[in-house]
């Protein structure tokens, strides 16, 4: 474990913060790549006939789990070595496609003085500002990996 | 009247066969990229991004064991009187890095079956935890899956 060079951030953290949002936009080449990685076999995110035809989707749908990935990078980008994730819950209820223009953001709305602590709620929206991935991250200041 | 049955629900506490698996800065440089990170220390596999043991621990099963939509089946699991998935959620909590060179075992435990009666009629809740441990028998995440079923 690393200590953090800036000690005094979580001192200055609010009730409120905002994160930095971020633009996502997962076209076919990564979808595969992610399925790839993961050994994912399903249909529904690579067969595009399939999805529409059979499964009645509008394109090719993309994995729940990526998304839960983009609002971990999303805690990550805005912590930049100052902390570390303890823990997530997020749950993905909205499906998303390829191409489909999407956004990472959060707010802090707790904080807990005596553990070096803060609850960050995050999302990831579609274009619409509806919330497709909402969830809930426990960070601590002062240690990263 | 309950859709759960005493059978049904003496599945609770199943246990998967531990898995253990070898990571490698390949693997950790490849889902890096696919995930689109912005962060050197992941891009060049010096340490796992979180969310690093999903593609870890996917199920590696032979091609005649996946269904004609391409999707592995869950041996874990029973049969749910309800089959249609509904969205779940995921609670991971991180408890030590990993690295490359890291051998990691995952061992994935039925822990609940529950039901609610929704707006549409009942559903079943089922909750599976998977506890990822290193090579000293350390906890190094704990990742819960919630699925309802209607």
């Amino acid at each position: 474990m690393k200590v953090s060079a800036e000690l005094n951030r979580f001192g200055k953290l609010r009730v409120g913060d905002e994160l930095p949002q971020r633009a996502f936009e997962c076209g076919n080449v990564q979808l595969m790549l992610y399925n790839a990685a993961l050994w994912n076999g399903h249909r529904i995110h690579f067969d595009e006939p399939y999805a529409k035809e059979v499964e009645g989707y509008p394109g090719l749908v993309l994995a729940g789990p990526m998304l839960g990935d983009w609002l971990h990078q999303c805690v990550e980008e805005w912590l930049n070595e100052d902390g570390r994730i303890l823990s997530i819950d997020y749950s993905n209820r909205v499906a998303t496609y390829v191409d489909e223009k999407l956004f990472s953001g959060g707010t802090v709305t707790a904080i807990r003085a005596e553990s070096g602590e803060a609850e960050v709620e995050v999302f990831i929206k579609n274009a619409e500002g509806t919330v497709v991935t909402p969830g809930t991250v426990v960070v601590r200041f002062g240690e990263f990996w | 009247m309950s859709v759960l049955s005493e059978d049904l629900l003496a599945n609770i506490g199943r246990c998967s066969e531990p898995r253990r698996e070898l990571v490698t800065r390949r693997d950790i440089r490849k889902y890096a990229v696919a995930t689109g990170n912005r962060q050197r220390k992941y891009l060049d596999g010096d340490l796992a991004p979180p969310m690093f043991h999903v593609p870890l621990f996917w199920d590696v099963v032979e091609l005649d064991q996946l269904t004609a939509d391409g999707v592995s089946i869950d041996t874990l699991l029973p049969k749910f009187p309800l089959e249609k998935a509904m969205a779940g959620g995921l609670n991971i909590d991180y408890h030590l890095p990993v690295r490359p060179g890291d051998w990691l075992t995952a061992t994935r435990t039925l822990t609940d079956i529950y039901e609610k009666v929704g707006r549409s009629g009942p559903l079943i809740f089922y909750e599976v935890v998977m506890d990822v441990t290193n090579e000293d028998d350390e906890l190094v995440i704990r990742e819960k899956t919630t699925r309802i079923l209607r």
